[in-house]
C-alpha cells in the first residue's frame, strides 16, 4: 500500500465530479491510499494569481502548510491545482522576502509554511510510482481495439514540475497502452483548449477546441482521454457549442484517465461516473463494460 | 539626447513595477526573438502580441498596454514559457500585467476576462472554495445577462449530469482563512 495526502480541488466537487468518483475507485484497486487533506481550500488558481499574487499564494500556502503536517506527498487529480500549488511552492522558495510576507499572513491563521511538501499529479503517481506495467498486470477487461487519443493539454506538462516532457510527453500514451487500447498519435496532444477563457471569451475557446476535435477526427480516434478538469469540460460539455458554431458533427466521448483505467480494471460504470459525461461514452465502451 | 534623459525615469518605473511582482523579474533579458508570439495559440486576438507586450513594458508605454486586451487573452498554456530561449516566462509577465491593470483600474472593457477573474476571487473569498454555478451567474449578471440564455443548454446539461451542485461547498476554517487574507491585504505586498 502506498500512502498520499489527497487534494481533490474545487472542480472535483462539481463540474469534474466524475474525476472525484473515479480517482478513489482506481486508487483502491491499485493499493493507493489517498487520505483527503483536512479542510483544504481553493488552491489560489490562476484567476486569483492574476488579481493578487500575495493573496493567491497565501491560499496555496495554507494548503501546503496543512499538508506538511502529514509528512506525505500531496496528490491532486487537477492539472490546474497541480501547477498552482507547485508554482506557489517554487515562488516561496525563490523569493525569501515574499515568503516572509506569506508566513506573516499565515501566522494569523496559526499556520507556518516550511517548504517540506512535494506536490504531485495523480497521473505522475500512476506513471512513476505505480507504473504502467503494474497497472497492465491488473487489467481484467482488455481495451483491445479501442482507439484512444491521449490529450495532455497544457498544465499537466507545462511549465513543467519535473514530470514528463513539456511538448512531447508520453506518460498518458504509455498508461493508455498498458490497458491494451490503441494509442492514437495526433499532433495537437499538448495544444491549448482555451482553459478558463471559455467563460469570458467563448468564441476564442471554441475555435481552439474545434482545432483539437478536428485533429482527433482526422487521426481516427473514437474517444479522448485527459487528466484535466478544464480540458474535459471544454471538449465534452461545449462540444455541442463547437458543433453548432462550426457546423461540425463531432461526437467524441471525453474520458478522464481514471475513468478509462477503471473500465479496464473492471470497475462498474456508475462507480466511475460514466453517466456524468455529456457526450456519452457508453456506445464506444459497450463491448468493454 | 536631452529628451532621452527626460523620458528615462518613466521607462525605468514601469519595468520595475513588473519586475517587482514574482515572475516578472526576467523581462530585462528579452532579445525580442518572437518565439513567444509564434507559439501563442491566441496571439491573433491580442491588441499587441506577446513579443510586443514585452517591448512596450520596456519602452514604458504603460497606459496603452494596460488598457489593451492583450494579457487578458492569455490562456496560461505556458507554451511561450517553455520555449523562451531567455527563460523569461512571458505567461508570468502577463499575470503581473493583469495584477497592475486591475489595481490601477485600467482593465479593458473589450474582454470579459477581468470581470470573470474578479468573480472567481469573490467566490473563493466567500466560501474558501470556488462555487462554479454562483460564479457563472454573477459573471453573466455583471457582463451581458443575455449570454446566460445562450449558455442555458450547457448549464442544464451539466446540471442534469450532476456536475453543477446548487449549493456551495464551504470550508470549516473560514475564520482562519479570512484572517490570513486580511493580513495579506494589510501587508500590501505585490499588489
Amino acid at each position: 500500500m502506498k500512502y498520499y495526502s489527497y487534494y481533490p480541488g474545487c472542480a472535483v466537487e462539481a463540474t469534474a465530479s466524475a474525476l472525484g468518483l473515479s480517482v478513489p475507485q482506481v486508487a483502491k484497486e491499485l493499493d493507493i491510499d489517498l487520505i483527503e487533506l483536512e479542510d483544504w481550500n481553493c488552491c489560489g488558481s490562476s484567476p486569483y494569481g492574476s488579481v493578487d499574487k500575495l493573496e493567491a499564494t497565501c491560499m496555496a500556502a495554507r494548503n501546503l502548510a496543512l499538508a506538511e503536517k502529514t509528512g506525505l506527498d500531496l496528490v491532486t487529480p487537477c492539472s490546474s491545482c497541480y501547477i498552482t500549488l507547485n508554482g506557489a511552492d517554487a515562488r516561496l522558495k525563490e523569493f525569501p522576502r515574499f515568503r516572509e510576507q506569506v508566513n506573516e499572513a499565515l501566522a494569523a491563521g496559526n499556520l507556518d509554511y516550511h517548504g517540506g511538501v512535494r506536490v504531485r499529479h495523480i497521473a505522475e503517481v500512476l506513471y512513476s510510482d505505480i507504473t504502467p506495467d503494474v497497472i497492465g498486470a491488473k487489467v481484467t477487461k482488455s481495451l483491445k481495439g479501442l482507439k484512444v487519443a491521449p490529450y495532455y493539454g497544457c498544465q499537466l506538462v507545462r511549465p513543467g514540475f519535473g514530470f514528463d516532457d513539456p511538448e512531447s510527453p508520453h506518460s498518458l500514451d504509455e498508461l493508455v497502452a498498458s490497458l491494451e487500447a490503441d494509442v492514437v498519435s495526433w499532433p495537437l496532444k499538448t495544444r491549448c483548449c482555451g482553459g478558463s477563457l471559455i467563460m469570458s471569451e467563448e468564441d476564442l475557446a471554441l475555435e481552439l477546441s474545434n482545432k483539437l476535435l478536428h485533429s482527433v477526427q482526422e487521426n481516427g480516434a473514437q474517444c479522448i482521454v485527459t487528466d484535466c478538469p478544464l480540458c474535459q469540460i471544454n471538449l465534452d460539455a461545449y462540444q455541442s457549442r463547437v458543433n453548432s458554431k462550426f457546423k461540425t458533427h463531432y461526437h467524441f466521448p471525453v474520458l478522464f484517465l481514471t475513468q478509462l483505467i477503471g473500465v479496464a480494471l473492471g470497475i462498474a460504470p456508475s462507480a466511475l461516473g460514466l453517466q456524468r459525461n455529456i457526450v456519452s461514452p457508453m456506445r464506444v465502451l459497450a463491448s468493454y463494460l | 539626447m536631452v529628451e532621452t534623459m527626460v523620458k528615462a525615469p518613466v521607462e525605468v518605473g514601469f519595468i520595475d513595477e513588473v519586475c517587482f511582482i514574482p515572475g516578472g523579474e526576467a523581462i530585462r533579458s528579452c532579445i525580442q526573438c518572437g518565439v513567444c508570439t509564434g507559439s501563442c495559440p491566441t496571439a491573433s486576438k491580442w491588441d499587441y502580441p506577446p513579443r510586443q507586450v514585452i517591448a512596450m513594458v520596456r519602452a514604458g508605454l504603460r497606459d496603452e498596454l494596460l488598457s489593451s486586451n492583450s494579457m487578458w487573452f492569455c490562456a496560461s498554456c505556458y507554451t511561450c514559457t517553455v520555449r523562451c530561449p531567455r527563460d523569461i516566462k512571458p505567461t508570468d509577465i502577463m499575470h503581473a500585467l493583469e495584477i497592475i491593470a486591475i489595481r490601477d483600474g485600467l482593465s479593458t472593457k473589450r474582454s470579459r476576462t477581468p470581470v470573470m477573474y474578479q468573480c472567481f476571487v469573490d467566490s473563493v473569498k466567500g466560501n474558501g472554495r470556488v462555487y462554479e454555478l454562483g460564479m457563472m451567474l454573477k459573471l453573466f449578471l455583471k457582463t451581458n445577462p443575455f449570454t446566460a440564455l445562450k449558455m442555458a443548454p450547457v448549464g442544464l446539461g451539466l446540471l442534469l449530469h450532476r456536475r453543477l451542485p446548487l449549493r456551495p461547498s464551504r470550508i470549516k476554517g473560514m475564520g482562519e482563512l479570512k484572517a490570513i487574507l486580511d493580513k495579506a491585504r494589510a501587508l500590501g505586498g505585490t499588489k
